[in-house]
């Protein structure tokens, strides 16, 4: 399974509570809504919490074209 | 005859005065000349000269404004912003100073208000030009000095804020002649990523605070130019509270300082963290909510039936009738028992409830085979398969009966 964004389950999960409280549902779709918002909370705020900046600088190699590096340098004083 | 149309001083006075005050450029107006005769007076107000070789205009500075500005000297050199009226008492027009800096100084801003002005004037500062920022990005491009203090504060700011976010650093020149060219290939390389390797949600263009001097490079045409060319929209945090560059008013969004530009850029994962909480609070409050009117809808349901089975069985099978009504009465006491014990700690703690909490209480969801839930007797039929779920999992039953 392809990693989501935060952006991607935060919409989601926006998405799935819309749907409980708008649609007249049967029962069992939604408790299957209500678990799959559970779950996706959770991975929101995994995500939130194990978090850590990535930080790369962008440099032009000899032929013109781009490449990202981990930058290096900022991170002392 | 005198004519009919005899106007008094004061009269003549404030039209000549209204002619001032409605004209544009003498009510915002730039000018430099030479100080002369400067004079501060007890009450704090100032008044000189200001001239040129072949003109004087008189010039007043008042308490309030000679109390934040650089005060000059006869002799000096300035550049002055003010408006230019009327003091009826002494019928004479003069220029009301809230701005005055020595004339070096005042070339800069000069040069800065013809070129905006220019930009303006080409729909460059447009507020329609302006384009917004994503609430939560996934990656954000930041174009500063790579050894600046701006980077160190963007950085932290971001890592504090919302560190899922991706950085891409474009490094530059801020200060000196080779900034804005730098400035402007830093925003170009980032674009060029954009299309061509990963979408970026936003540009952060920042400098830490300094001279007038030091910031010069965010007044430049071609910083502005490459801002607006930028698909990809820009956030400018540059210098302090106080300083405004061109780059500012061509940028999508201004920041003050290059901390605030990476505040703007990002969400709080603090708040985040509660608004997840709320939804999540909110599916519960609901999954409930439906769960508590589904066992009141199955309870009168129940009601009725039990209110009516025995006749009908009476009239059919006298002997079926005692045994059934009896097991029926039994079964339909516990389950109504438990069933208002159940529903009256529904109403009780509705909000904080786990939906499935009654679950483990013995009730169970009774579906068929194709997923749809039974809400009522008539649904089913002796011999159907049916799925039963529990707290703990799921069993397959089959109607024995359907007595209907």
């Amino acid at each position: 399974m392809p990693e989501l964004s935060f952006e991607d389950l935060y919409r989601e999960l926006e998405e799935t509570v819309r749907k409980l409280e708008s649609g007249d549902l049967p029962l069992a779709e939604a408790l299957a809504l209500f678990e799959g918002g559970t779950r996706l909370a959770e991975q929101c705020n995994a995500l939130l919490d194990g978090a850590e900046l990535r930080v790369r600088q962008l440099t032009a190699r000899p032929d013109g074209s781009l490449r990202a590096e981990t930058f290096q340098g900022g991170q002392s004083g | 005859m005198p004519p009919a149309n005899i106007h008094t001083v004061s009269q003549v006075t404030a039209y000549i005065k209204s002619l001032f005050v409605t004209d544009a450029l003498l009510g915002d107006v730039w000018l430099s000349g030479e100080v002369s005769g400067f004079t501060q007076a007890t009450s704090g107000h100032c008044y000189f000269l200001l001239k040129d070789g072949g003109a004087v205009l008189k010039a007043v500075i008042w308490r309030t404004q000679a109390a934040r500005l650089p005060l000059p000297r006869s002799g000096d050199q300035v550049l002055v912003h003010g408006s230019i009226s009327v003091y009826e008492a002494a019928g004479q027009y003069q220029l009301y100073v809230d701005h005055l800096e020595p004339a070096g100084a005042g070339r800069l801003w000069l040069e800065f208000e013809r070129l905006k002005a220019r930009l303006a004037a080409e729909g460059i500062f447009d507020e329609a030009r302006k384009r917004p920022i994503p609430a939560r990005p996934a990656r954000l491009g930041v174009v500063t000095s790579a050894t600046g203090a701006a980077l160190r504060d963007i950085l932290r700011t971001l890592a504090g804020r919302y560190p899922l976010v991706d950085v891409l650093l474009a490094p530059t020149p801020v200060q000196g002649v080779d900034a804005p060219p730098g400035i402007a290939a830093a925003l170009a390389s980032l674009n060029r990523w954009s299309v061509e390797q990963e979408p970026l949600d936003a540009i952060i263009l920042a400098r830490g605070g300094g001279s007038l001097e030091d910031l010069w490079a965010f007044n430049d045409e071609q910083v502005a130019r490459a801002i607006v060319a930028s698909a990809v929209p820009v956030i400018t945090g540059v210098g302090h509270e106080t300083d405004f560059t061109i780059a500012d008013f061509a940028a999508d969004l201004r920041a003050p300082t290059p901390t605030g530009a990476a505040a703007l850029a990002t969400p709080d994962r603090r708040e985040l963290t509660a608004a997840v909480r709320g939804l999540d609070a909110s599916a519960r409050i609901f999954v409930s909510a439906y769960l508590a009117a589904a066992h009141s809808g199955t309870d009168a349901l129940a009601h009725r039936l039990n209110r009516r089975s025995p006749s009908l069985y009476i009239a059919r099978d006298r002997q079926r009738v005692d045994d059934l009504s009896r097991r029926a009465g039994l079964a339909m006491a516990g389950r109504m028992r438990s069933a208002r014990e159940c529903l009256q700690g529904q109403r009780l703690h509705l909000s904080a409830l786990d939906p499935f909490a009654v679950l483990s209480r013995g009730y169970a969801i009774v579906s068929k085979p194709d997923g749809s839930v039974i809400g009522s007797a008539a649904q089913v039929s002796a011999g159907d398969a049916l799925n039963v779920r529990v707290a703990d999992g799921a069993f397959g039953a089959t109607v024995t009966t359907d007595d209907r």
